[in-house]
């Protein structure tokens, strides 16, 4: 094992030196970190650095409590996640490559089924208690941009 | 031992007069003659589905509108269903016209998901997709469905549909999308929350009343009380399948 260490870290060594030899090339070439676009609460229901490692499983942990034991708490909930992460321009979670969710899958190249199934929108019927309950289609988006702005 | 006992009853009286006492308050709360049917069942959402609940159904063809489709509108509008009737169409409850050819008597009922006790989709799911939840209703896990459609073959009702298309702009209470079977859910999403399947208020709605919802566990629910009223049966009882949906005038 100590054999195996001191081999990693010469490795490291080397690729560390390679790097700083080639200053013109950039440590990551050509593909830019995704931006996000922030979320609508204060902060996420945990930790950023701990939800970027671990979302995946929480959804999956969640998703079984929800769909097998009919548990339906909010604080894992998917849909609670593209309620505070969707998008102001597209009004949704992976629209376009720059939503919340695509932002990050297309970056890493790992492809998501969620939304096969999932709504990538919030529903419509938070919008519709605000008012103007007899226009649901034509209000949603409209009311979407105004909430949108009032919140900044 | 005999003092943790002893403690034990005293929380058990101590829960029982603050049952009592809670009954008695929600009791005064209620006028008299309002049926808060929603809220008395409602549960908290960390609970869980629980056994001691059975949802089921009783179906008066007799109040049944002849031509009237407010329940499929109801069920296809709840879980954004594209309301289209062709063999790859999906189709969660359908209105079906019997009649009888001798007396040239017809019927009308509608036609879904029949939350089996054993339900046979359950027993030909190679995944375990195809589940029965706790309070009896009967699911398919979208996650772990590979649409070999066994359950379809298997369901004696007809029940279940495939998705053919890909889809987009799902309710997001409705997860739905290709690839998966599906069939009605008894609008779990709304059970949950301590509503009834949006077919039995479309039914209402519409003055009919012929589908009632409840809990077939409660001796004191409404559905129990008509069940034990009314001469009901379930379609095709010889298969033994203890279904939860019951019919009423055929």
């Amino acid at each position: 094992m100590a054999r195996l260490a001191n081999w990693l870290r010469l490795a490291a060594l080397i690729g560390a030196a390679a790097l700083s030899a080639v200053p013109s090339i950039p440590a990551v070439a050509g593909v830019d970190l995704p931006k996000l676009e922030k979320g609508k609460g204060d902060k996420c229901v945990e930790d950023t650095q701990f939800m970027r490692r671990n979302h995946m499983d929480l959804l999956k942990h969640h998703r079984d409590e929800t769909m097998r034991k009919g548990i339906r708490t909010t604080r894992h909930s998917l849909k609670k996640c593209v309620e505070c992460h969707v998008s102001e321009k597209t009004g949704s979670v992976a629209s376009s490559k720059e939503d919340f969710c695509a932002a990050c899958h297309s970056y890493a190249s790992v492809k998501l089924d969620c939304w096969d199934c999932h709504a990538t929108k919030p529903g419509k019927k938070p919008l519709l208690t605000m008012g103007q309950g007899g226009q649901a289609a034509q209000a949603s988006p409209l009311m979407a941009s105004t909430q949108n702005g009032g919140s900044k | 031992m005999s003092e943790q006992i002893k403690q034990e009853r005293g929380e058990n009286t101590d829960r029982r007069t603050f049952l009592k006492t809670s009954a008695l308050v929600t009791g005064a709360a209620l006028a008299p003659g309002v049926l808060f049917y929603g809220v008395a069942q409602s549960r908290a959402p960390e609970e869980g589905a629980s056994s001691n609940v059975r949802w089921g159904m009783l179906i008066d063809t007799t109040k049944c509108g002849d031509g009237c489709n407010d329940c499929v509108t109801a069920c296809n509008t709840e879980n954004g269903l594209s309301g289209e009737t062709g063999p790859q169409d999906s189709q969660w409850i359908r209105k079906v016209d019997i009649k009888d050819l001798r007396t040239g008597y017809v019927q009308s009922l509608p036609m879904m998901c029949q939350h089996c006790e054993n339900p046979p989709c359950v027993d030909v799911c190679p995944t375990g997709a195809s589940m029965k939840r706790a309070d009896g209703i009967v699911l398919v896990d979208r996650h772990t469905c590979i649409g070999c459609r066994y359950c379809m073959m298997a369901c004696p009702y007809k029940a279940r549909s495939f998705v053919h298309e890909p889809l987009t702009d799902q309710n997001p209470d409705v997860p739905r999308g290709k690839g998966c079977v599906e069939s009605c859910t008894f609008c779990v999403q709304r059970v949950d929350r301590g509503e009834q399947p949006a077919c039995a208020e479309a039914c209402d709605a519409k003055g009919h009343k012929a589908i009632l919802f409840g809990d077939l566990k409660d001796p004191e629910s409404e559905l129990n009380k008509a069940l034990k009223a009314n001469s009901s049966i379930e379609v095709r009882a010889d298969l033994a399948l203890n279904t939860g949906v019951r019919y009423q005038g055929i």
